[in-house]
């Protein structure tokens, strides 16, 4: 039997306040979509480690794919901070959630929109953003994790055709996916984006099991072999590996959000077994040791929802850098991931069972501490950034 | 088809109510509203679903300040066309029924709809009122309706079963559960509910027949009593003599 979600929001600091009005509807609208959608039935496909596929449908109706994309293609001509508390509400419910709206926006969207064609925007962009195509992004290689420059996954030229080979692990939507962003070196030498589709010859996707973490997300290598790709499938707007940095960007961007959504949902469930929970004949709330706990933890989500907004304002601006995107991310997540540590074990026994969704939450976190750039290399990024000097090699 | 939807702010209704001192008032610091579920989920989306049959506008209408503009929005968001704000506090169910008869009299709505309550006050009054006011049938608790062409066949939740009514438009109706069901508002809702108007009039006259004298916050529970599983006479007695249930 599903639990009621009784989750409601904190904001200690009145943070809301510095919210927009079509910020707070959005808001509610996502969180009213997840307690509707996601929670009644979470537990059970993690439990199975299946990928809720009817929900990709339901995350394009809602908006949730690409909403600070221009309307004309597919997306929702919303800004930054609207983007940022969509991916906050669905990461409230699940991070594997959250992660099939973040790269079906940011990682395969956002590219094709930024870099693509005009043929290629019109061909792809509506299709994507209505939920009829389902798109992931290739970059991670098995050999080549932190460090995507050194890839070995490559195209060489054939008339008005390339044929790409190689392989990308660790691809998050890749066995459902219609088309796959893949970056690839080109005969230059130089990492360029490819669409490459479905059901073209020698390109498959097999499904990557046993993952103890976002497991109702659907995660697959890429495998070319010999895929014959059309030139006019490069995405013609970018060389080297900004490209896919950049894209990177608007998805980190939106885990340093969508981290606070996990962490309030352990909190508030945390809160509320702790008022609940009856030890030596009082609230387990009501002992110090437990208080340290739930004030801490509320001290720094208020602090990682002031980071985020400040980072929404700059994005807005158009002035949020890599560095402070790497930043947000990675004291964001870390945050999470330590409140539903805590989160844990104020809810004893209860805490690693699926009645409450803190263990997943925490198992899920796991992959969002390394994926999108790790915990320390982001704080490479933030290291290099301050002194000027490249410490990743 | 013109439709009119009557929609009000209620606190959250996991809110915990505090009262001030003297009992008189509700402390509304830190207090989160929303839109009144029986306007929004079920009043508002029959009336868009009617609308998206058949054709039509839908115009929502609330007596409120400017606080109330974000739910308002969010209607516009699910749908409704337009907007209306009678710029007033709303300080009984007669004010407010007086208010919107007066900005609307000359609307000529064929569908007027209010939830069947608001789930703050639990009034159930201001329905009623306003269709006194504009000199309209009224239809009380509609959990379902439908049109075709000038008349409603509209059932009705009674004891122990239901009632089917028959009304030609124009008519009022307050809306139960059932009679629609909740729409979420995506984001290019709220992104065109942004551009869509809402007016802001000034209120009529009104004034209140009653006046609230007191608030009354319920008892807190009791404490929970342990009885020994071998000690029945005490079960029973505690239920004879304290619960007062056998
Ligand atoms: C569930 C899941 C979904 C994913 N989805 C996608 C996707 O959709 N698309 C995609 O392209 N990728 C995806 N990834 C891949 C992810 O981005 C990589 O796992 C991540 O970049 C780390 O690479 P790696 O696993 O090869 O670890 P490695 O790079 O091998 O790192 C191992 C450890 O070494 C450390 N390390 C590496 N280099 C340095 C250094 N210079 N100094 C100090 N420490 C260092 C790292 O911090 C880490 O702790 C996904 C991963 C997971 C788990």
């Amino acid at each position: 039997m599903a639990r009621t979600d009784q989750y409601e929001g904190h904001d200690y600091y009145g943070v809301d306040a510095l919210l927009s009005e079509d910020h707070l509807l959005a808001r509610d609208a996502v969180r009213a979509w997840v307690k509707q959608e996601v929670s009644p039935i979470i537990e059970e496909y993690s439990e199975r480690a299946e990928c809720p596929k009817q929900l990709f449908k339901g995350l394009a109706e809602i908006g949730a794919y690409g909403p600070s994309l221009p309307v004309e293609y597919g997306g929702g001509g919303m800004d930054e901070i609207a983007y940022g508390v969509i991916m906050q509400e669905l990461e409230r419910g699940d991070s594997g959630v959250r992660s099939m709206a973040s790269v079906q926006g940011s990682l395969v969207m956002y590219p094709i929109y930024r870099f693509g064609s005009e043929e290629q925007k019109r061909k792809y962009l509506p299709k994507l953003g209505s939920g009829e195509f389902i798109g992931c992004f290739g970059l991670t290689e098995p050999d080549h994790g932190s460090n995507p420059g050194g890839m070995i996954t490559r195209y060489e030229d054939d008339g008005d055709h390339v044929i790409l080979n190689g392989a990308k692990l660790w691809i998050t939507n890749s066995p459902v996916a219609d088309i796959a962003v893949v970056w690839a070196k080109g005969p230059d030498g130089k990492i360029r984006g490819l669409i490459v589709e479905k059901g073209m010859k020698g390109f498959t996707a097999p499904e990557i099991h046993g993952k103890w973490s976002l497991r109702a997300s659907i995660t697959g290598e890429l495998v070319f072999e010999d895929v014959r790709v059309p030139k006019s499938n490069i995405l013609p707007e970018v060389a080297g590996l900004k490209g896919p940095l950049s894209c990177l960007s608007k998805a980190r961007y939106g885990i340093a959000w969508g981290a606070i959504g996990a962490a309030l949902d352990c909190y508030d469930s945390a809160l509320r077994y702790s008022k609940e929970r009856i030890q030596f004949d009082k609230p387990i709330a009501g002992f110090q040791l437990t208080q340290k706990k739930l004030a801490e933890m509320i001290t720094e989500i208020t602090k990682a929802q002031l980071l985020a907004w400040r980072l929404g304002t700059l994005a807005n601006e158009g002035k949020a850098s890599p560095a402070q995107i790497s930043m947000a991310k990675r004291n964001n997540v870390h945050m999470a991931l330590e409140i539903a540590r805590e989160a844990r074990q104020i809810h004893g026994g209860m805490g690693i069972t699926n009645e409450y969704p803190v263990m997943r939450h925490m198992m899920n976190l796991e992959t969002v501490l390394t994926y999108e750039g790790t915990h320390d290399i982001h704080l490479l990024i933030t290291g290099m950034d301050v002194t000027g000097i490249n410490a990743f090699k | 088809m013109k439709q009119l939807v009557c929609i009000s702010r209620t606190p959250e209704t996991t809110a915990n109510i505090a009262l001030n001192g003297d009992g008189t008032d509700i402390q509304t610091d830190g207090l989160n509203y929303i839109l009144n579920p029986y306007d929004e989920w079920y009043a508002l989306v029959r009336a868009l679903e009617l609308k998206e049959a058949q054709g039509g506008t839908v115009t929502v209408i609330n007596v409120g300040g400017a606080e109330n503009d974000i739910v308002i929005r969010k209607a516009l968001a699910i749908g409704a066309d337009d907007a209306i704000r009678v710029d007033a506090q709303p300080s009984s169910a007669m004010a407010v029924a007086k208010m919107i008869a007066d900005a609307t009299k000359d609307g000529a709505y064929d569908i007027v709809y209010c939830g069947k309550e608001s789930i703050d006050y639990n009034g159930s009054m201001t329905a009623s009122m306003l269709a006194e006011y504009l000199g309209l049938p009224f239809v009380s608790y509609a959990s379902h309706m439908d049109v075709s062409g000038n008349t409603a066949t509209i059932k009705r939740d009674i004891e122990g079963g239901t009632e089917t009514v028959e009304v030609p438009t124009p008519f009022v109706l307050s809306a139960a559960k059932g009679l629609a069901e909740q729409r979420i508002p995506n984001m290019r809702g709220i992104m065109m509910a942004k551009r869509k108007p809402i007016n802001v009039v000034s209120p009529g006259e009104a004034k209140n027949n009653a006046v609230v004298s007191m608030y009354e916050l319920p008892k807190g529970k009791g404490d929970i009593k342990m009885i020994d599983p071998d000690n029945m006479e005490e079960l029973v007695r505690l239920l004879k003599e304290e619960a007062k249930v056998l």
